[in-house]
């Protein structure tokens, strides 16, 4: 393999993680603030590509691109208002065991709606084409993809750090008994990390209907390597998080590059494995004191 | 997912048992008016990453049984058929006990994956009861893993690359050419992927390279890379289920040209990966398009029931069931035994193509004519379904039918007593 090709391999597989960054970052948000491990995550995410198809005849992916992550999102308040809420304060069995029965509930539905089979939907003509610098390949739709995931990020992180939002947030993550006997309701905080976080995971279903089959268990599909990236960048960790997503990707894309492709699956637990080996609380995991 | 799997089995026990008590308890009429009934019993994927092409079985099977009764049932009597949802191997076999043991079923029609066959037809074989397989490929199922009361309806690897293949030489691009090839990693993709090396051989023909492709990625972006820089002759496809669809999106996306062809291949998946994305030439055992006056008629029949055309696994189905109450009609009985016994003395049958089918005596597979379909350039595509063209019939009408199949040096079978 010559080194041109191995490099773009490396920027490959480092792009390639940011797919995952999406549903993890509200993954990990849900359960730092809430408690709640959300197995259902993934099913908003096959919502947002449905939405998505069935919207873009009427406004165009332009107009679905806004349109269905804010009606996931909205759909995430309303799931988060009447269930999560009951939730919060349970073990965390009980959460687990509603988010799955969502989960499930939300694939049946898809599937008695659409249909198993993939829906059919393409990259629309504006955006296809291919970025090419000197021998390097990349396709432009991937490359728009890649900035509004980084902008994601970044008005994630902002809203997070910067603000008086985020510094709630914060302080409900680490203590929130303390949150309240300051006189701070947690509650409506809640409701718009829901929001948040579960509307991602509906803009990662738009963006990558176009290049992913849209069936009803893409849900699934992707839910497991996004709880892997939670996992090996620990819990309430944002650039904990980030970091992850592109070390995952970045293994899978090596494994292809380097010819091991059928172990690329298989590489990311490992990584997972000795990751929680030596720091158990994940990359940059922190220390919450009410999950130890 | 272990906790998932873990959390549905009890789940699922619960249900079931639910349900057992209030059949049980509220409705004894119904328990005695089965016993009229003739039992048919139906596995196949319904979800993962097969559940797409298990949706179109369930539909065949449904027509296929709706006909059989309106027809007159089988001997008068009507016929009923159980649908589960194999889901793995080892369900699969937990499925296929239960009912042959407690549903008293006279067969089990089905199946998509490769292993899930195995599995059942261990008990098809224990239990002496008919198992026809209408999805499963591997050359295995038919060499040294046969099984006396396992038919194959769907085609075996095989067929599928020998059918094909012959497209590909016409086109030339086998003898001194390259391929890369990405190959789904399991018991069908290995299978498959051992045929094609051996085509390949026999035809002067070389791989570039092979990878192979764990069954959950849903990112082809790093093969993409890779097929580019080797830059291949042909790009064969040994994948399955959703993945065909992801690839060709994918394979669009980066823009790449070479010439793509693969040796599985569902029409639901190109239709799901839509025109323009489309291309390559595929084969398949049956498609919507064919002109015989029985496919046009399944074809009208089904579209009038699901408002969709059926893909090439619900003709798999639908075949299988009309072929076994023919059978029994004929025979007036519907014992597997004499079923097996039946067809292998080379029973003809009509299998909706030009010419009729049978099963080959020494390893129970059906013969009858492929097809080989190439993608319709975007602009010459009028609708959703039409998207391709067909080859005639592969073999010609003036080759035998098992002109395309393993021979019996190649695939050796010797079936359990």
């Amino acid at each position: 393999m010559t080194f041109t090709l191995f490099l773009q391999q490396v920027l490959n597989g480092l792009l390639d993680g940011v797919y995952y960054l999406l549903i993890a970052l509200g993954l990990s948000l849900i359960f730092s603030l809430g408690g709640i491990v959300n197995l259902a995550h993934g099913a908003f995410y096959a919502i947002g590509a449905y939405l998505t198809i069935v919207l873009s005849p009427y406004i165009g992916f332009g107009g679905s691109f806004v349109v269905s992550p804010v009606a996931v999102a909205l759909l995430g308040v309303l799931i988060e208002r009447v269930l999560f809420t009951r939730f919060y304060r349970t073990d965390p069995i009980y959460s687990l065991l509603l988010t799955f029965g969502l989960a499930m509930v939300a694939e049946q539905a898809l599937r008695m709606i659409f249909g198993a089979p993939p829906l059919s939907y393409s990259i629309p003509p504006a955006l296809r084409g291919q970025v090419f610098i000197g021998d390097f390949i990349y396709s432009y739709y991937r490359s728009m993809l890649l900035v509004v995931a980084v902008a994601c990020i970044a008005g994630l992180w902002f809203l997070l750090q910067k603000t008086a939002f985020g510094r709630v947030v914060r302080a409900g993550v680490q203590n929130p008994d303390m949150v309240g006997a300051l006189g701070i309701s947690l509650q409506p905080y809640m409701s718009a990390v829901a929001a948040l976080g579960i509307g991602l995971a509906g803009l990662a279903g738009v963006l990558l209907a176009p290049i992913y089959s849209v069936h009803p268990a893409m849900g699934a599909e992707i839910i497991t390597p996004a709880f892997v990236v939670v996992v090996i960048g620990g819990l309430g960790s944002f650039w904990g998080v980030v970091v992850a997503a592109v070390l995952v990707g970045l293994v899978k894309g090596l494994m292809v590059a380097v010819g091991y492709s059928a172990g690329s699956t298989a590489a990311i637990y490992l990584l997972m494995f000795l990751v929680l080996l030596f720091r158990p609380r994940g990359l940059f995991g922190e220390r919450i004191t009410r999950f130890e | 997912m272990t906790v998932k799997d873990h959390l549905s089995r009890r789940g699922l026990l619960k249900g079931a048992a639910g349900t057992a008590l209030v059949a049980g308890l509220g409705m004894p009429a119904i328990v005695r008016a089965q016993s009229d009934v003739i039992r048919f019993g139906h596995l196949t994927p319904r979800t993962g990453f097969l559940g797409p092409l298990g949706e179109y079985a369930v539909m065949a099977a449904d027509l296929a049984v709706e006909e059989i009764n309106a027809a007159g049932g089988i001997l008068g009597r009507k016929v009923e058929i159980l649908k589960e949802d194999s889901v793995n191997p080892q369900t699969a076999s937990t499925k296929a006990e239960r009912m042959v043991e407690r549903d008293k079923v006279t067969c089990i029609v089905g199946e998509i994956s490769s292993a899930s066959c195995l599995t059942i037809a261990q008990v098809a074989q224990r239990t002496k009861t008919l198992f026809v397989n209408t999805g499963g490929n591997s050359d295995a199922l038919r060499g040294k893993d046969c099984k006396r009361f396992m038919f194959h309806v769907e085609s075996q690897n095989s067929m599928y690359v020998k059918s094909v293949g012959r497209s590909f030489m016409q086109e030339g691009l086998v003898k001194g050419k390259k391929w890369y090839s990405l190959t789904a990693d399991y018991a069908f993709g290995h299978d498959l992927l051992s045929v094609a090396k051996r085509f390949m051989e026999a035809n002067g023909g070389e791989f570039a390279g092979d990878d192979l492709v764990p069954t959950d990625a849903t990112d082809f972006s790093a093969y993409l890379i890779k097929i580019r820089s080797a830059s291949p002759d042909l790009v064969v496809l040994n994948l399955a289920g959703a993945q065909i669809t992801n690839f060709l999106k994918q394979y669009a996306e980066f823009g790449l040209t070479f010439p793509i062809g693969g040796f599985g291949f569902d029409t639901a998946l190109a239709w799901a990966a839509g025109k323009g994305n489309f291309v390559g030439t595929w084969p398949v055992v049956w498609h919507h398009l064919l002109e015989t006056p029985g496919s046009k008629a399944f074809t009208e029949g089904f579209v009038k029931k699901y408002g969709k055309p059926p893909e090439n696994q619900a003709w798999g189905d639908y075949i299988a069931l009309k072929i076994i109450a023919q059978s029994m009609n004929e025979l007036k009985s519907t014992e597997s035994l004499q079923l097996v016994e039946h067809w292998e003395k080379g029973a003809k049958f009509d299998v909706l193509k030009t010419r009729e089918g049978y099963f080959r005596d020494f390893d129970h597979q059906l013969m009858h004519e492929m097809y080989a379909v190439t993608a319709l350039p975007a602009d010459k595509v009028e609708n959703q379904w039409d998207i391709f063209t067909s080859s005639g019939p592969v073999p010609g009408p003036d080759e035998p039918l098992d002109a395309i199949a393993a021979t019996r040096e190649e695939n050796a079978c010797t079936f359990p007593a």
